[in-house]
């Protein structure tokens, strides 16, 4: 268990003040020039070190996208951006939301050391919009940030100049997709562009550009402040450093947010701070480990399971957000699964074929499956079909809705099998 | 161009490392079907059709998006690629209606072909499959939407090519629809080519709806009359009736487009025809048999004589016709001949004076415009349409003095009449600078301007604007004149304007009016004022019932230009020859014919027995016409007068675009077109995209 | 099956931004480098749905469009792409109850349950009083605090079917809307827990030598630093 000293996120349930003076008394904002003036390369350098990598749920090492940038030698006269992506939607995620209304100056510290870090004088925050609450709050936070000279003309005198503008969303998944999210802040319908190029050469307006996540930006002043051994020094490896929230929902006593240790066993995670699963750990049925978009896992591997990007991938899972769906004994499987294939299916942009045909396709089979209204090689085509989405997209949208259901199949294939056979001797 | 090697099924290519994979995979030879991508468009990458495994990549990669890597190694028939596509076929299908027998898109449809040859032989969705409702799109494009396939090549195009925004695809996921803004009508003049581009029977033909299989059409390779520009077009006939028109491929003319009157005007062909010659008596028009007619003439001429007759030109006359009538009045001793029935102020003598000396495609080179006094949207939609992409690659200002219209791109409006072209020569004007600047600066001079009285005047300002702002140059010559009469240029060629001492169409007119004139041949003008022939016997050879039918004495009924081989020559200067798709009705004949059976008659017996002689004679009279589908570059000389102008604004020569001549203003299509058009303009300005 | 969001029938002939809203127009315009003013569209269709009570009629789409320089279908497709942007009037409480599997697994059934005993209405209805629209979303993102809904601007969280027949009441009877958890959790905090992890520490106060060693202090010198240009090259053409 993550040792108290070691928090990042020392005000994430709001207890404490979120204003300046709070995020001051937790150490924010101390000696920021220090950092800057050690040069960009020196902090990519840091970042590195640290071992971070992405919150958003892709887990690319953060310090190494920040280097692809333009290096100040080889800029071409366009600005460079930070786009920090708060469209936090994917399903059982809600760690950004808590950085945002209750630690703001993090993230707000963040943008100026990262967005420095990446030569961009502006950072756009997107936040999704139905974080309405919280989209006031980060703009008084950066309200204050410009009127302590902490941002804008010379920030934190530096010599560097820093603009932050909150850019809020209006309902749509895929904007969470960096490409979708640059289309959708360019005023334009959220549809995930083609890559190549990617964002670092042309991104926000066709400038080079970084899409982070709000946890990845937030926790790099503390990572600095702290020194990258600090933070490479948690974690169950080399790999899968730090500290990182997660989003505990589903059938648990105590849902909750938690910052934990990168790697802390599934087990302990729950017990220890989401108060077990309902009715005794023996209740546990599944588990969705990083977020709906990742494969379920049955309960016979839980219980030590490190809780780490490659352990879980290991599995045919992911940490993905780190937004764990805990689902007891009483839990309807197929229908719970169905309910994110109608997610997906509502979320498709409708751009590509297969996802925009394959999304509406699986979620008509899975809701038969439900009532096990449906042939038993019905289950292969649905696996099938899911595979002829998966790779086949645009975006990573495709992969996310056809992932669940191959968790589905290859899990709990008897249920499927088990519901169908049962409708046909009712009929 | 930087070459790069790369692996397709095993066997090793140089390509141009430039290209897309998908251009170089077709460059090689390799089939891959494709939906959403097209050469003219931006690129999408949305059907996901043209998927190919890559190696290394970890999923198959969309070819028409993937720039080349040297040493790519691909895949175009491996089981992932052929997987692939299955699978995207399979999507493309399950929302598909199976109605194909009563689909317009059946038999020439992507869709269909690629199914057959990429997709599963069977079904194994089982859900309902989706309707969407069908969408407004005016009177040209009919929409059944449960078809599409949102390839958005529609959208793509409306924005991009046309230059207006006006289709979009509305919600998102599988509700996604493609629509106009309210359903309303596109306000494009080359909306049609949609229908063309829709892969699938969604976007198809309003006027063609059920009237023919495509398979049961017999395709002609022709070219369009409707304007000057020369679009290459296929006749699509069936019988005696012209089906529809579509547009032939030519990268130097009108590249893969064609306008919605040279598209949908063909209706107009089936009516109103004169099918039949005849003959006035006693103030009415009576059906006549060619010998009763010709006699008519020979005895109106006799009594006339031939040095007070005279001869117009319309603007769909083919070359043959024209000079088939020079030499007959030339031979009765008539000099006065013209083919401008606007008496557009060009100078016969100097062919710079009267091309769009630039080319067509030369407009992809230039780096500034000036438009005096023209609107390209109308006159000339698919060189509108070039301008637009120029414009939309950068560094290509325009200027524009005349009318604030919406060309579909940004221009600076200098000011509307000719004080502001005599501003800008003499430098006063800041435009000066952008011309002065330009590598390449063009100028377009539109045919609204040199009709008018000042006409040479401003022909003449034009060309000391060239010369001031180096429009001409050793290598290059911007100077362009815009002309709307498919005629025109070859008439200019072959010389049917006024002999020496001959009368130019105005003073035909002035003389038909106050006596001097006797008998007036028109061949095939109509936009003359009728009222202002006075007294003088009128032969109206042509082929529908205009206003110069109307005025007529005698009717000889000629041909259009899908029932004869004519050949014409398009603003850049460029000889083409329509081609016979059906025969001209009833007792109609080609043109020249009808002269050549009258020259016999009339004891002037011209000396050309076949089309092959006549066109010798072309070729005599101007070498241009030995060079069909070539351009010869124009000598550049002095032209214009340098007189005063008038402080009349500039203005287009068009006023609607839709019926512009006696075929279009006899279709009913371009009839809804116009009332449409009326409707639209009540208050709403046209998109304009940025 | 989903079906596209309804757009209203009875249309106003016209809209423009009322002083109230100028001044906030005016600045998200600002927000965006100059010629990308575009950006601004979707905060722009916000502030019309907040004038105009709740949805944005087509003038706004169009005034929008003219003001911003876009094409109307453009703003069209992206307002019917949003699920935010309605399209027709939704009642003076829109309640948006999310359905995603988080909420689900905790209950979201027994909250659409309240809103049909309670108001009568189900997903995309409008009761007849026009005071409550019902709109089943996807996640919101506050799973933890499952099920929820967000009424207006504002998360109700921790709901159970007791809970949201109670709070449907207060709105019912004119009362102020209750926000946040329903049962009294601060945040996302497990539910008991009276203080942040790790509580508040004293603040260590950043020490470079300690942390980067003897050498980085004296490694004080400014690398220079220059504001990148701020102002886009115009694009061709544009």
């Amino acid at each position: 268990m993550l040792d108290d000293g070691d928090r990042i996120f020392t005000n994430l349930y709001g207890f404490d003040d979120w204003g300046l003076e709070g995020a001051r008394r937790r150490g924010d904002w101390d000696q920021t020039a220090w950092f800057i003036r050690q040069g960009r390369a020196w902090i990519c350098d840091q970042i590195k070190a640290s071992g971070l990598r992405g919150r958003g749920g892709a887990g690319f090492p953060t310090g190494l996208k920040w280097s692809f940038m333009p290096p100040d030698d080889k800029r071409d006269g366009r600005p460079h951006y930070l786009v920090v992506n708060a469209d936090e939607s994917e399903p059982g995620t809600c760690k950004d939301r808590d950085i945002m209304r209750h630690d703001p100056h993090k993230l707000i510290e963040g943008c100026l050391i990262a967005g420095f870090a990446m030569g961009a004088n502006t950072a756009y925050i997107y936040v999704r919009g139905e974080f309405y609450r919280e989209a006031e709050r980060l703009n008084a936070a950066i309200d204050q940030a410009y009127a302590a000279d902490l941002i804008g003309r010379n920030a934190s005198d530096t010599g560097w100049d820093f603009d932050i503008h909150v850019h809020r969303g209006a309902g749509a998944y895929i904007c969470g997709e960096e490409t979708a999210l640059l289309e959708s802040l360019e005023g334009k319908k959220g549809q995930p562009r083609l890559k190549p190029p990617f964002p670092a050469n042309a991104g926000l307006y066709g400038c080079p550009t970084t899409v982070n996540n709000v946890e990845s930006i937030a926790v790099t002043p503390t990572i600095l402040r702290r020194g990258p051994s600090w933070f490479a020094g948690i974690g169950r490896d080399e790999r899968n450093t730090g500290t990182k929230l997660f989003c505990i929902s589903g059938h648990v006593n105590k849902p909750c947010n938690v910052e934990e240790e990168m790697g802390i066993p599934f087990r302990e995670l729950i017990e220890k701070h989401a108060g077990g699963v309902r009715g005794g750990w023996d209740n546990l049925l599944a588990v969705i480990p990083g977020g709906s978009s990742v494969p379920c896992l049955p309960s016979d591997v839980c219980d030590d399971l490190p809780m780490d990007f490659d352990t879980l991938s290991s599995h045919k899972s992911g940490l993905g957000t780190a937004a764990v769906i805990v689902m007891d004994k009483s839990t309807d499987i197929v229908n719970a699964i169905c309910r994110l294939s109608k997610f997906y299916m509502h979320e498709s942009c409708g751009q590509c074929t297969p996802c925009r045909e394959g999304t509406g396709w699986m979620w008509r089979v899975m809701t038969r499956l439900v009532r096990g209204d449906a042939e038993i090689d019905e289950i292969d085509m649905l696996e099938e079909v899911s595979c002829q989405v998966e790779g086949h997209t645009i975006c990573a949208l495709g992969d996310a809705a056809a992932w669940p259901i191959q968790g589905l199949l290859r899990h709990f294939r008897p249920e499927l099998e088990r519901r169908i056979l049962e409708q046909k001797k009712v009929a | 161009m930087s070459e790069a090697k790369i692996t397709v099924d095993g066997e090793e290519y140089q390509v141009d490392g430039r290209l897309t994979l998908f251009q170089a995979l077709q460059y090689i030879g390799k089939e891959i079907p494709h939906f959403c991508f097209h050469d003219r468009l931006s690129i999408a990458g949305n059907c996901r059709m043209c998927l190919v495994e890559v190696e290394k990549a970890p999923k198959p990669v969309a070819s028409c998006a993937q720039p080349i890597m040297p040493g790519m190694v691909v895949f175009t028939d491996s089981e992932k690629t052929r997987k692939a596509r299955k699978g995207v076929m399979e999507f493309l299908l399950i929302n598909h209606p199976l109605d194909c027998p009563i689909c317009d898109q059946g038999g020439e449809c992507d869709l269909q072909d690629q199914a057959m040859a990429y997709g599963h032989d069977r079904t194994r969705f089982e859900e309902n499959k989706r309707a969407v409702p069908d969408k407004e799109m005016g009177p040209l494009v009919k929409t059944i939407m449960t078809r599409c396939i949102h390839c958005t090549r529609c959208v793509r195009f409306a924005e991009e090519v046309a230059g207006v925004e006006e289709i979009g695809a509305l919600h998102r996921g599988e509700d996604m629809e493609i629509t106009t803004y309210l359903e309303k009508s596109l306000t494009s003049e080359m909306s049609g080519n949609v229908i063309d581009l829709c892969p699938v029977g969604a976007l198809t033909s309003k006027p063609y709806a059920f009237t023919a299989r495509s398979w049961e059409l017999q395709r002609t390779e022709s070219i369009d009359v409707l304007d000057a520009v020369g679009s290459n077009i296929r006749v699509d006939s069936r019988g005696a009736e012209v089906m529809r028109v579509l547009p032939r491929l030519n990268d130097d003319i009108n590249e893969e487009w064609i306008s919605d009157k040279t598209r949908f005007a063909c209706d107009g062909l089936r009516r109103q025809r004169l099918d039949r010659p005849y003959v006035r008596r006693d103030g009415k028009l009576e059906p006549a048999s060619w010998d009763e007619a010709f006699q008519a003439i020979a005895n109106k001429f006799r009594e006339t004589g031939g040095s007070s007759a005279a001869a117009i030109a319309g603007d769909q006359a083919d070359a043959e016709a024209m000079m088939a009538l020079k030499d007959l009045m030339r031979a009765y001793g008539s000099p006065h001949t013209d083919c401008r029935q606007d008496s557009a102020g060009v100078d016969p003598a100097v062919r710079a004076s009267y091309l769009f000396n630039s080319t067509i495609a030369g407009i992809d080179a230039a780096d500034a415009l000036l438009i005096v006094g023209a609107n390209p949207r109308t006159e000339a939609t698919v060189v509108n349409a070039r301008i637009r992409r120029r414009w939309r690659i950068g560094g290509f200002r325009i200027g524009v003095i005349g009318e604030a219209a919406d060309l579909t791109y940004r221009y600076d409006l200098l000011g509307a009449c000719g004080d502001t072209l005599r501003d800008l020569v003499s430098g006063r004007h800041r435009f000066a600078n952008v011309l002065k600047d330009a590598v390449r600066p063009m100028i377009i001079v539109g045919p609204g301007l040199l009709a008018r009285e000042d006409g040479r005047s401003i022909l003449g300002l034009a060309r000391s604007a060239a010369e001031t702002f180096g429009v001409v140059s050793d290598d290059w010559n911007g100077f362009n004149v815009l002309h709307t009469a498919a005629s025109r240029v070859g008439g200019l060629d072959l010389g049917f304007v006024p002999g020496p001492g001959g009368r130019e169409t105005v003073d035909i007119l002035g003389g038909a009016q106050n006596g001097d004139l006797g008998l007036i041949w028109l061949l095939g003008a109509d936009e003359i004022d009728m009222d202002r022939l006075g007294e003088a016997f009128v032969v109206y050879q042509g082929h529908h019932g205009d206003a110069g039918a109307n005025r007529a004495d005698v009717i000889l009924p000629g041909a259009a230009y899908t029932e004869k081989s004519g050949t014409y020559v398009n603003i850049e200067g460029r000889p083409q020859q329509t081609t016979l798709c059906t025969f001209p009705p009833g007792d109609a004949r080609e043109d020249w014919t009808i002269i050549r059976a009258f020259s016999e008659i009339a004891g002037h017996k011209l000396p050309y027995d076949s089309l092959t002689h006549l066109r010798e004679r072309l070729i005599e009279a101007n070498p241009v016409f030995g060079h069909l589908d070539e351009i010869r570059p124009a000598p550049w000389q002095i032209f214009g007068d340098d007189g005063t102008m008038h402080d009349a604004p500039f203005s287009s020569s068009i006023t609607n675009f839709y019926m512009t001549d006696p075929i279009s203003r006899c279709s009913e299509t371009m009839l809804q077109c116009t009332k449409m058009r009326q409707a639209l303009t009540d208050g709403t300005r046209t998109g304009m995209s940025g | 099956m989903s079906r596209p969001p309804a757009i209203a029938v009875d249309q106003p002939a016209s809209f423009m931004f009322s002083s109230a809203y100028e001044p906030a127009v005016e600045k998200v315009i600002a927000k965006y480098p100059n010629g990308r003013q575009v950006s601004a569209v979707l905060p722009l269709l916000d502030l019309a749905q907040r004038q105009h009570g709740g949805w944005v009629p087509q003038a706004a789409m169009e005034h929008i469009a003219c003001r911003l320089g876009m094409a109307k279908i453009r703003v069209m497709e992206i307002a019917t792409f949003y699920t935010m942007i309605n399209l027709a009037p939704v009642g003076k409480y829109h309640l948006q109850v999310c359905g995603t599997t988080p909420c689900m697994l905790r209950g979201a059934d027994e909250i659409f349950r309240a809103i049909r005993d309670e108001i009568g209405i189900g997903h995309g209805e409008t009761s007849d009083d026009g005071q409550f629209t019902c709109t089943e979303v996807e996640c919101l993102g506050a799973c933890v605090n499952a099920p929820m809904a967000q009424v207006n601007d504002d998360f109700v969280e921790d709901l159970s079917y007791e809970n949201f027949v109670g709070f449907l009441r207060t709105l019912r009877n004119g009362g102020d809307m209750p926000v946040g958890s329903m049962i009294g959790r601060r945040s996302s905090e497990p539910e008991g827990r009276a203080q942040n992890l790790g509580a508040v520490p004293t603040p260590t106060c950043f020490d470079p030598a300690k942390i980067y060693g003897v050498d980085a202090i004296g490694d004080n010198t400014t690398p220079e630093i220059q504001s990148a240009p701020t102002s886009l090259a115009k694009e061709g053409g544009a």
